[in-house]
Parts: C-alpha cells; sequence; structure tokens
C-alpha cells in the first residue's frame, strides 16, 4: 500500500517538516518533495541544534566533558556517560572497582528501560494514540526518581566517574528497583500488550510499513533496535563486551520483519531483557568501594583510543585521540541516530506522509544527539 | 398568533442555551474523561472540579487577538469558522427531546440534519482552502474524502429505519419505537427485524464517529501529522468557534442515533418516558464518543477510505436489501 501507482515530477510541492512538527521531536527539519499525500523525496536537514560538544571536549579537561555527554542524547544519558567514561579510562588505565561496574550496569540498563518507556509514549502519540503516553511515563517516573537518589538529577546524568561513580547505592534504592520490576513486570502484559500491541489499529498502522532491509542497515551503518528489527543480530553488549556484561545471561532479541512493528517488538523485548540484567546485577552484586584510584589530573600518553558502548538507540564509539595533555586533543562521536535518521531518505521515497512519520517514529530520534 | 411567537422565542433562546452549554461543557466533559481515563486528575483549578474553566477559556479565547495571515481569501477565512457552528446549531431546531419539546416538526427532518451536516463540512474544506496553509490544505482534501466516503453508509442505514418506521419525521420515528426498549428500533423484537437492526446500528454509529472527524477518525486534525489540520492557522475564537462546532456536530450525531435507534425519550422499561432518558442516552453515547477517543490511536486516511469503500458501503447495502425484504415477506 506504500508505494504509489505513478509518480509524475511536474505535479510536486515541497513541504517543510518541521523544524517546528509535533512529529519532529525536537529539532528536525525534513524536507519533503510531495505528490498529493506521498513523498517523491525527503531529504532531512540538519544543524538546527548544533553546539559543537566535540570540540568543546578538547577546550577542557577530560572530566569537564562528563556533564555534556548527558546533553547529547538526554534520554539514555546515562550511556553517553559510560562511553565517555570507557574511553578515558582505557586512555589513562584506570582500573574501576567491581562494585561500581555493577553499578554502572544497573543504572544504565535502567535508564534504558526509561528510554525505551519514553519512545513507546511519544511513539504512540505519533500515531494519534494519547493515553499509553501517561501510562508509560507512570512508570518511566518511578525510574527517574530510583536514579535521582543515587545520581542526584533526574535527566541529564552526571553519574560516572574515571575508575567509579559518583555515589553508592543504598538498599532503599535495591528494594526500590526490585519493587519496580515486579511492578512493570505486572504492568507489561496488560497495559502494554493488551491495550496497545495487540490493539488492531496499531497493527494495521505499522505491520508491514517502513521497510528496512539488512542491506540498507548495513549501507548507512544503522545500528541497535533499527538493525535488531531488520533480521541484523548485534549488540554491543554480546559482541565486543564491555563492562561486566558477559557476567550476565540475557538475550539480544531479533526480528527478521524489518517493518516498523518488528523495530517495535525488539524493544518491548529489550525492556524485558534489562530487567533480566538487572535483577542479575541486583543478586550478585558485590561489596567494595564505587570508585578506585584515579589521578586528579589525567594526562593520557599519546595516542588514539575507541570504546564502544550500546546505547537505547544503538552503537554508540568514543574515538578519542590524546596528545599526552591534560586535553584531549580530538574527540569523535560515532551516534547511533546519525545513522539511523540516513535510513529515513531512501526508505520513505514512495510513502504516504502519515506511514512515514510513523516509520520516523519508530526509528526513535534524538535530536540532539544527531546534531551534536 | 402571539403565543407562536412566543413559543419561537422560548424555542429559540432554549436552543441557543442548551447549544452553547454543550459546546463549553463538552470540552469539561472530555477533558475530565480523559483524565480518568488517563489516570490524572483533569481541569481542577478553576471553580470546583474545573467547572469554571470553559468559560475561563472562553474568556480567554476572545481576548485573543484574531489573526489573519497574509495571503488568505479573507472572506472564506472569516465564513468558515462561522459556517461550522451555525448548521450544527440550526439542526437542534428539528430534534425531538421529548413527545413535546420539538421547536419545528419538519416533515423531512432526517433529510434536513444531513444536509446541514455536509455544510458544516463544507466549513472545513472553506477554512482550509482559505487557510493557504499546505497542511490545511491536505487536511481539507482528507476530510471532503472521508465525508463523502462515509455519508453513503450513513443513509443507506437511514433509509432501513425509514422503511420500518414508514416515516422522514424524527417526531414520527420516535413515536413509533415507545414502550420499552424491545420497540427500540435496534432491538425491534416482532418480523424478524432483530436480524438486521443492530448491524444498522452499528454502522451508524461508526459512520457517526467519522463523520463527526473524531479519532480514531480524526484524519484531518490528526496533529502529528498536520500540525493542526484546517484550524492550523486559525486563532482567538475562529479556533473556538471550529471546536465548538466540532462539540455540537457531536451532541447531533448522539441526537440523531437516540431518535433513529435507541427509542428518543422512551424509558428502557416503558415507564417513565421524557426528556430525561433522551438526555441520558445522548450522555452515553457522547461519553462512549470520548472514551473511544482515548483508547485507539489513529488510522490511516487510505484505511478509513477502506472501511468504508470495500466492507461499510456492501454491508450497508445488503442490510437495506434485506430489511426491505423482510418487511416485504412479513
Amino acid at each position: 500500500m506504500s508505494v504509489p501507482l505513478h509518480l509524475r515530477s511536474d505535479e510536486v510541492f515541497v513541504l517543510n517538516l518541521g523544524p517546528q512538527h509535533p512529529a519532529t521531536h525536537g529539532v528536525l527539519r525534513v524536507k519533503l518533495t510531495m505528490d498529493g499525500e506521498y513523498i517523491v523525496k525527503a531529504e532531512p536537514v540538519l544543524g538546527y541544534i548544533h553546539r559543537m560538544h566535540e570540540k568543546m571536549a578538547e577546550d577542557g579537561i577530560f572530566a569537564q566533558f562528563m556533564p555534556n555527554t548527558a546533553r547529547m542524547d538526554y534520554l539514555h544519558a546515562l550511556a553517553f556517560n559510560h562511553g565517555w567514561a570507557l574511553v578515558v579510562e582505557k586512555a589513562a588505565g584506570i582500573e574501576v572497582p567491581e562494585r561500581a561496574e555493577y553499578i554502572r550496569v544497573i543504572t544504565v540498563e535502567l535508564n534504558r528501560i526509561a528510554s525505551h518507556l519514553l519512545w513507546w509514549a511519544a511513539f504512540l502519540l505519533d500515531l494519534g494514540g494519547f493515553t499509553p503516553l501517561l501510562y508509560a511515563f507512570d512508570d518511566r517516573e518511578k525510574i527517574i526518581d530510583l536514579l535521582e537518589r543515587v545520581t542526584g538529577s533526574r535527566l541529564t546524568y552526571c553519574y560516572m566517574r574515571f575508575g567509579g561513580v559518583l555515589n553508592d547505592i543504598d538498599d532503599e534504592f535495591i528494594t526500590g528497583t526490585r519493587d519496580f520490576i515486579k511492578r512493570l513486570r505486572s504492568r507489561l502484559p496488560r497495559q502494554y500488550h493488551d491495550l496497545v500491541t495487540h490493539n488492531i489499529i496499531l497493527i494495521k498502522r505499522i505491520k508491514d510499513i517502513g521497510f528496512v532491509s539488512a542491506e540498507q542497515c548495513r549501507r548507512y551503518g544503522a545500528t541497535g533496535p533499527v538493525a535488531r528489527g531488520s533480521g541484523i543480530n548485534y549488540d554491543v553488549r554480546k559482541n565486543e563486551p564491555y563492562s561486566v556484561y558477559p557476567e550476565f545471561d540475557f538475550d539480544i532479541p531479533v526480528f527478521p520483519e524489518g517493518d516498523s512493528m518488528a523495530r517495535y517488538m525488539v524493544r518491548m523485548h529489550e525492556i524485558e531483557q534489562s530487567m533480566r540484567i538487572i535483577e542479575q546485577a541486583l543478586d550478585k552484586l558485590p561489596a567494595g568501594p564505587v570508585m578506585g584510584k584515579a589521578p586528579r589530573q589525567l594526562k593520557p600518553d599519546a595516542g588514539y583510543y575507541y570504546s564502544a558502548v550500546e546505547t537505547a538507540r544503538g552503537l554508540l564509539g568514543h574515538r578519542l585521540v590524546c596528545d599526552g595533555d591534560k586535553n584531549p586533543y580530538k574527540l569523535k562521536l560515532r551516534s547511533p541516530t546519525f545513522s539511523n535518521l540516513s535510513l529515513f531518505g531512501e526508505v520513505a521515497e514512495g510513502m504516504l506522509l502519515a506511514d512515514a512519520l510513523a516509520f520516523m517514529g519508530s526509528l526513535d530520534l534524538v535530536i540532539p544527539e544527531i546534531d551534536r | 398568533m402571539e403565543t407562536s411567537v412566543w413559543r419561537a422565542l422560548l424555542y429559540l433562546v432554549g436552543i441557543m442555551v442548551f447549544a452553547g452549554l454543550n459546546a463549553a461543557y463538552l470540552g469539561w466533559c472530555e477533558r475530565k474523561g480523559a483524565g480518568r481515563i488517563q489516570r490524572r486528575i483533569g481541569p481542577c483549578e478553576v471553580g470546583y472540579a474545573g467547572l469554571l474553566q470553559p468559560i475561563a477559556d472562553g474568556v480567554k479565547l476572545l481576548s485573543k487577538q484574531l489573526l489573519v495571515p497574509r495571503g488568505v481569501d479573507h472572506i472564506l477565512f472569516r465564513t468558515a469558522p462561522v459556517l461550522a457552528m451555525i448548521p450544527a446549531m440550526t439542526s437542534m431546531v428539528a430534534i425531538p427531546f421529548s413527545a413535546n419539546i420539538q421547536a419545528r416538526a419538519i416533515e423531512l427532518s432526517v433529510l434536513l440534519l444531513f444536509a446541514l451536516a455536509s455544510i458544516g463540512m463544507m466549513a472545513v474544506l472553506l477554512g482550509g482552502w482559505a487557510s493557504g496553509n499546505k497542511y490545511a490544505i491536505i487536511s481539507s482534501a482528507r476530510a471532503v474524502s472521508q465525508n463523502l466516503a462515509y455519508e453513503i453508509p450513513m443513509l443507506v442505514t437511514v433509509i432501513t429505519v425509514v422503511l420500518l418506521t414508514g416515516s422522514l419525521e424524527l417526531r414520527e420515528i420516535a413515536l413509533k419505537q415507545q414502550g420499552g426498549f424491545w420497540h427500540w428500533n435496534v432491538f425491534r423484537l416482532e418480523n424478524g427485524h432483530f436480524l438486521t437492526m443492530w448491524i444498522s446500528f452499528i454502522i451508524f454509529f461508526i459512520c457517526s464517529v467519522a463523520e463527526t472527524n473524531r479519532a480514531p477518525f480524526d484524519m484531518a486534525e490528526a496533529e502529528s501529522e498536520l500540525v493542526a489540520g484546517y484550524m492550523t492557522e486559525y486563532s482567538s475564537m475562529g479556533f473556538g468557534l471550529f471546536m465548538m462546532g466540532e462539540y455540537l456536530n457531536i451532541v447531533v450525531g448522539a441526537c440523531l442515533t437516540t431518535t433513529l435507534f435507541l427509542g428518543g425519550w422512551d424509558c428502557p422499561l416503558g415507564l417513565t418516558p421524557g426528556v430525561w432518558w433522551f438526555l441520558i442516552k445522548i450522555y452515553i453515547l457522547i461519553f462512549t464518543f470520548i472514551w473511544i477517543r482515548w483508547t485507539y490511536p489513529r488510522t490511516q486516511i487510505y484505511k478509513l477510505l477502506n472501511l468504508s469503500w470495500k466492507f461499510l458501503i456492501p454491508f450497508s447495502f445488503a442490510n437495506l436489501l434485506i430489511t426491505a425484504a423482510l418487511i416485504k415477506v412479513f
């Protein structure tokens, strides 16, 4: 249904979707060439909130960049914290105590659930369902409260330190997390799947729509749920393990269909897998310090360093160049949403406007992370 | 002569008050209902339980500047919101609220209501067209194709009711259904009509959701796609009138459904018929509208049209044939 019978190039008009538009979640502008309601050509225009984060990294010392990481992907800020901490620890050769690694995994996974819940809410909002938004925010609120207890902030965390984490977690956090997991487990089948996933209108709107092939994913470098929804079994946590992820037993949900429904299902299953990881981490949580030995002023040896983490949207790579000084010489981020968005132009061609927006929602775009 | 003038004046004021109150307070009901469904409170600050919220909203809208963007068609741009409101209000004239409360018994009142509904649809078309906004024009095009598609099955199902009752006058139709719910058109037991009439009712109800542009069929104002659709360029009371017109259309739709299928002012057990039963029924229907809106996501315009052309229209025609055959046989 998404391919029109014929497209005439002489009867088209240009529709500027954004930078202020309810469906673009931020300041993304898509220049659409339309034939009626069919999209002839879609061209994402970026740069509306470019803040030169990578350049900022060069101006300060290593620790000063930590708050910036949270301002890029504000929905999965802790994974960005983690990525930056990992690459600097690698460069400076800092050891992280085991308890800190466990706490990092617990908080990052909690944050991943919060990110997926918010994606779910926003995606349903794109599809015109307002009520699921508030159900998801109800659960997300619990996570934010938990994370606020340990990190001190609610959205833009600056929790990780080179060599550990800022605060230790307490018993209240642990019981609170266990309660939350119990609560979300009981709510997922009813409030999420019965109300929304099995809804005939939703299925008709996202099944077989927005097809992304595995070949396209490889060509554009799409990762995360987008690639896993197209049958590519790739997750940094399994394929290039970092931190203490190898110690946990969890699955990587992969759906081969490649449509919006597949991406939806990947994220819903990831919520369950994240809960499994958190439970195991809480069970095995070792005692000890949460902060290792790290010099106040870092001066890593000159060289190239790279580390990758899996954020809620895919692979986040940090490429750090050091010249032996107290500042990074250069930092380059490889952010997942940029590659995922690059798909949009090719896939949206020939789609109806409403389908294209549903497809865009299923990519889970976080614009500040594209325009760093 | 004297009494007829007083009567006309009374009904004029009465209808305007009823329409005005509904247009204002259905917004409040909707927000409260949505709040309940979404596990939050809804408006609660202005007045007891937010009851003065519609008045505050009205004052706010009135005090805003009516912004007319450059490049719009001035006459059409200003006419459209009025055109959205007036037909809906005029429709109330023909509606029998009880055996004695009806402004005017017009012989072809069913047809009149449909004609007025079509004029109301023109407001959406003109408003979108006059705005000169691409989103508004897409929205108008959607609204027209949607209303066209759903008016056909709606009218065809109304014919089944007309065949059954033998009248095009709403009061007559309601009078034929008095004496308990087993006489209502939707449950009519005699002559095997229970086979077809509930299908008519369901088709009519779906169509009235679509005709009033309510979710999940709110293609014309799909805010995640078309910003605010045909209302994008409207501010102040221009926007306010469109909203009031929308709510009045819902009231008219509920009144029509009640009169055609649910026995009008009849009590379900046939005891105390009266205007209160009419009001109870229409508000139950309106609540159902609200409930549906806040539960389901939006459909797609082509799926919506497919539902009508490929499913509802054939079904309604088959339904009409069977009803006619049943009337002939018994």
